[in-house]
């Protein structure tokens, strides 16, 4: 903040006044979807509490989860997709959008074949996944019996059910490509050339010039990538719902993470216990745990920031 | 970032190899090949789970059940039955209620929020960017128990508006963006507004909204897109009560009553679909345009 010039005092005033009433109704979306739920759910972690009765259990919520086997699994099963699903997308997508660079004709619709496909909403996508990949009639073990391949299972085995996951993330990677080409785009010509002058080869090149040029841009995509899969609920539940044939009318119970816990996510069962369980009290302290991971790849991020913040 | 030249290899070019023309034209056109056949091959692969779906959405029940990937009878009629079996309308109308208003509230809300970060000079500015980034980051889950009781005690869970309220008081992602975009807008033409008298309002509404239409055309999209296909939001506070249901409950629904009617589930996975890419041919440079802008901050 510091070059603003120095206004006087009464006019600083007036200016702090506007900006508040211009921020209102965020500052309010703040305090009443934020800062407030944030004080409830550390309050709520140390309580019973099943919507009708509350009761305080000290730290009995967090010794639970210790002990708790499916909570684990869900955060076994989310760091998986952290540590091999984000990173899949990120080097796919770089590579599709390093492709469409290289390409002389039809850039432009090739683009527009890599990208509709993240627009696909996930429900719709998730449920074509399930299909395309039936083992026994899904298109895709078809294809691979041309190979001479016998398909696994699929969505059906859990060995596989969290890179079948991976796959449709793979396939919907579409906005990270466009970030990533718009990135590689403004690389400066000249930087290549200089390079290629220097008898730089295409991979000293990619390692000497693009990538340090478009590592802000990697980052980003990489932390924003890791907390979206922080989040993972939709495709998984879906996954699940359809390939389990599970019938899900209302009333009805599904538990989440077919086939053998193998697709269950931490949001996932923070659903359940706060949602369909109504221990919300323990769904708070996995809340809590989801709140760390997240704040922690923010604070990464933000560093980032800190140079950009008043580059205008 | 910028020592990028400096790490530069010196090593001098081979020149006992020197290429001559004709040989280094050749390589060229290999590569010009090679890259454009996996530009086709990666192509048809993201194309044809879409030419599945549309294929099996038009088989018979029975051949549905089979490895046949052709169909044998082109049953249109089975979009007509997934309109007939399930309250499709009602789900559409739903989720347009979820992604118009939603889309609607968000910008009436975070558009000014956003000019106010981006022009404004007040104490506190630095904080309150930081805190709409951290709500940006925050994933839904974190604060969904108390967020959910506030809503359980106004009496609304089983409805949408749990959804659609809150962006009344502006949507991190948006308000992020929009500022972004702001900033790049020159000083000179708020201040020449100010100094003409304009006040902050109509500043905003006659100078920077117009310029800002890019922005503001990605942002709505974005929302819009979000809403529509939604499903955990919905799932939380509206799956108890079926007149409520969106498209995505819906949809996830119903598989498990149809289940052993791929083609019928297909139509279905295909007339949700469809809407949203229609509208990416009509809007894809906004959407385009869109996505980078959101890249670019890094």
């Amino acid at each position: 903040m510091s070059p603003t010039p120095a206004a006087p005092p009464a006019r600083r005033r007036r200016e702090g006044l506007r900006a508040l009433v211009w921020l209102s109704p965020w500052l309010i979306g703040f305090a009443v979807f934020f800062l407030y739920p944030l004080a409830a759910t550390v309050y709520f972690s140390f309580h019973r509490y099943d919507l009708f009765t509350l009761e305080f259990v000290g730290l009995d919520n967090y010794r639970y989860l210790l002990t708790d086997d499916r909570a684990l699994t869900s955060i076994g099963n989310t760091l998986w997709l952290v540590v091999f699903m984000v990173p899949a997308q990120l080097l796919f997508a770089l590579g599709v959008a390093w492709l469409v660079t290289r390409l002389k004709a039809g850039a432009g619709f090739f683009r527009t074949v890599f990208y509709l496909p993240s627009l696909i909403p996930t429900v719709a996508g998730t449920v074509a996944f399930v299909f395309l990949l039936n083992p026994a009639t899904g298109p895709m073990n078809q294809f691979l019996e041309l190979f001479g391949i016998t398909g696994p299972d699929w969505f059906g085995d859990r060995d596989w059910s969290k890179p079948s996951l991976t796959l449709l993330g793979m396939w919907g990677t579409g906005n990270t490509m466009v970030i990533f080409l718009a990135a590689l785009l403004d690389v400066p010509r000249h930087l290549y050339e200089a390079a290629a002058l220097d008898g730089a080869g295409a991979w000293r090149r990619f390692r000497s010039v693009t990538l340090p040029t478009i590592s802000p841009v990697l980052l980003f995509s990489a932390v924003t990538g890791v907390i979206y899969a922080l989040q993972y609920f939709t495709q998984a539940m879906i996954a699940a719902r359809v390939a389990s044939g599970s019938t899900d009318s209302p009333g009805s119970s599904f538990t989440p993470g077919y086939p053998e816990m193998s697709t269950l996510t931490l949001p996932q069962w923070l659903f359940q216990m706060g949602f369909r369980d109504f221990s919300m009290g323990y769904a708070c302290v996995l809340a809590l745990l989801l709140f760390a991971a997240s704040m922690l790849l923010t604070l990464v991020l933000l560093r980032r920031f800190r140079g950009l913040e008043e580059v205008s | 970032m910028n020592t990028a030249p400096a790490t530069l290899g010196r090593t001098p070019a081979s020149a006992a190899r020197r290429p001559t023309a004709r040989s280094l034209r050749r390589r060229r056109t290999l590569h010009w090949i090679a890259v454009h056949s996996i530009a086709i091959a990666l192509a048809i692969m993201f194309v044809a789970p879409l030419v599945f779906i549309a294929l099996t959405a038009l088989m018979t029940d029975q051949q549905a059940l089979t490895s046949e990937l052709w169909p044998r009878s082109w049953n249109w009629g089975n979009f007509a039955e997934v309109f007939a079996r399930s309250p499709l309308l009602l789900w559409i109308g739903n989720t347009m209620l979820y992604a118009g208003l939603g889309t609607a509230f968000m910008l009436l809300s975070s558009v000014p929020v956003a000019y106010a970060l981006a022009r404004f000079r007040f104490p506190g500015r630095r904080a309150a960017f930081l805190a709409v980034i951290t709500m940006m980051m925050l994933p839904p889950q974190v604060v969904a128990v108390p967020v959910y009781l506030i809503w359980a005690r106004a009496e609304l869970t089983g409805t949408l508006w749990p959804l659609v309220l809150p962006m009344l008081l502006g949507d991190a992602f948006s308000v992020f963006l929009l500022r972004q975009f702001l900033l790049t807008i020159p000083r000179e033409y708020t201040e020449a507004a100010r100094v003409d008298g304009c006040s902050d309002l109509a500043t905003l509404l006659r100078i920077v909204l117009p310029m800002a239409r890019p922005a503001v055309a990605a942002v709505a999209l974005f929302q819009f897109f979000y809403c529509w296909n939604d499903y955990y939001g919905p799932l939380l506070y509206a799956s108890t009560n079926v007149d409520n249901w969106t498209l995505s409950i819906g949809l996830a629904s119903f598989k498990a009553l149809h289940s052993v009617q791929w083609n019928l589930t297909m139509a279905a996975t295909l007339l949700v679909m469809a809407p949203v890419i229609i509208v990416f041919f009509l809007a894809q440079r906004v959407f385009i345009e869109g996505v980078t802008l959101t890249g670019v901050k890094g």
